[in-house]
């Protein structure tokens, strides 16, 4: 097994662990490290694709994606916080209408004043 | 209920967890279906590397030959820092700020770690050209030194609006400039004269570095400056 295939199958099996959890938890922030899990896992992919061949210099396009995607990971991961944060300020809690668990009666009195 | 999945029939659990792993299992297939031998690109950018100004093959991609991806990123980050304003959110005071006043500890490390984060952040983004580094390494540097003051309370928050907003605005802007004034020399958009390619691109470099570094550690901030800054005062007063 190749250098590249055991950073090929981690980083599959790391964003399958992220996928896992994106569905399952309801919680936001939770859903939100999820999400950069997987990303995490795809620029494992792509940092270890630039370098199959162990003997040539790394190819410097996948470095520059990864650059590229690690930014913008960053932005989605900053306007996702604040729209959670928004959430928690309207609701009282940081879950989704649909996937909220059952709310005590105290609290539900609280978001309806 | 907090803090564990909320999903809770067993079955649907279970169901999830088949799922995944067979999704997965797929994935690392795919992975080890690549060809071992590497088609990469490193053969294309290679030989063109007098042309680009810069002799780091990954500086070269991102402000040259791919440009593009690198102008259209800096304008998602941009859209990131109007879209997190234009959410309004409340004003918070960190725990760390209320802590600030029993130690002075964290001052003295924020005082001493500062200014070397600084001095780090510009070399990043000199050395960018030639070896690992760049704008968003150094723009990632001056973002950590951001949150330090922020977090500290070192720094009165900004409340000159328009200055604030043309030093987040200033890398992109200067980026589309040059793109744009390529087409006015016949080039096409972001092709620099390799003559002129090294000094574009770290003056564009070197205002991105601050642009990033502003627009992250204000991100963290997540409020509008000015407004924490009229609330802060209000509640100082009081």
């Amino acid at each position: 097994m190749s250098q590249f295939s055991l950073y090929a199958v981690i980083s599959m099996l790391i964003f399958s662990i992220g996928l896992y959890g994106f569905i399952a938890h309801a919680h936001l922030v939770r859903k939100i490290l999820a999400v950069n899990i997987m990303g995490s896992a795809i620029f494992l992919l792509l940092i270890s694709a630039a370098r199959r061949d162990p003997t040539a210099p790394p190819d410097p396009v996948p470095h520059a994606m990864v650059l590229t995607g690690i930014v913008v990971s960053v932005s989605f991961t900053a306007f996702a916080l604040a729209l959670t944060r928004r959430i928690y300020a309207e609701t009282g809690q940081a879950y989704l209408p649909e996937t909220e668990p059952a709310i005590s009666a105290q609290k539900q009195d609280i978001v309806q004043k | 209920m907090r803090g564990r999945a909320n999903i809770t029939q067993l079955w649907t659990r279970v169901i999830l967890v088949v799922c995944s792993v067979v999704f997965g299992l797929g994935l690392v297939w795919t992975a080890l279906a690549l060809p071992q031998e590497a088609t990469g690109l490193a053969r294309v950018v290679k030989p063109r590397m007098p042309e680009s100004g810069v002799t780091n093959p990954v500086t070269a991609v991102l402000l040259n030959f791919r440009g593009y991806d690198t102008l259209l990123e800096i304008g998602v980050l941009l859209l990131a820092i109007i879209a997190v304003w234009s959410l309004r959110l409340a004003p918070t005071r960190t725990a760390l700020e209320r802590f600030m006043a029993e130690t002075p500890v964290l001052a003295y490390l924020v005082r001493l770690l500062v200014p070397v984060m600084l001095l780090v952040a510009g070399y990043l983004t000199w050395i960018g050209s030639s070896r690992a580094g760049g704008a968003f390494q150094g723009g990632a540097v001056v973002a950590g030194a951001g949150v330090l003051l922020l977090l500290a309370a070192m720094v009165p928050l900004p409340r000159r609006r328009r200055l604030l907003r043309s030093l987040l605005v200033m890398g992109f802007g200067l980026f589309l400039a040059v793109a744009g004034g390529m087409l006015l020399l016949g080039n096409n958009l972001l092709e620099y004269p390799p003559e002129r390619a090294y000094i574009l691109i770290l003056a564009i470099e070197t205002l991105l570095t601050v642009s990033i570094g502003l627009t992250l550690a204000l991100l963290f901030l997540g409020v509008i400056p000015e407004v924490a800054a009229i609330q802060q005062r209000r509640e100082d007063n009081v």
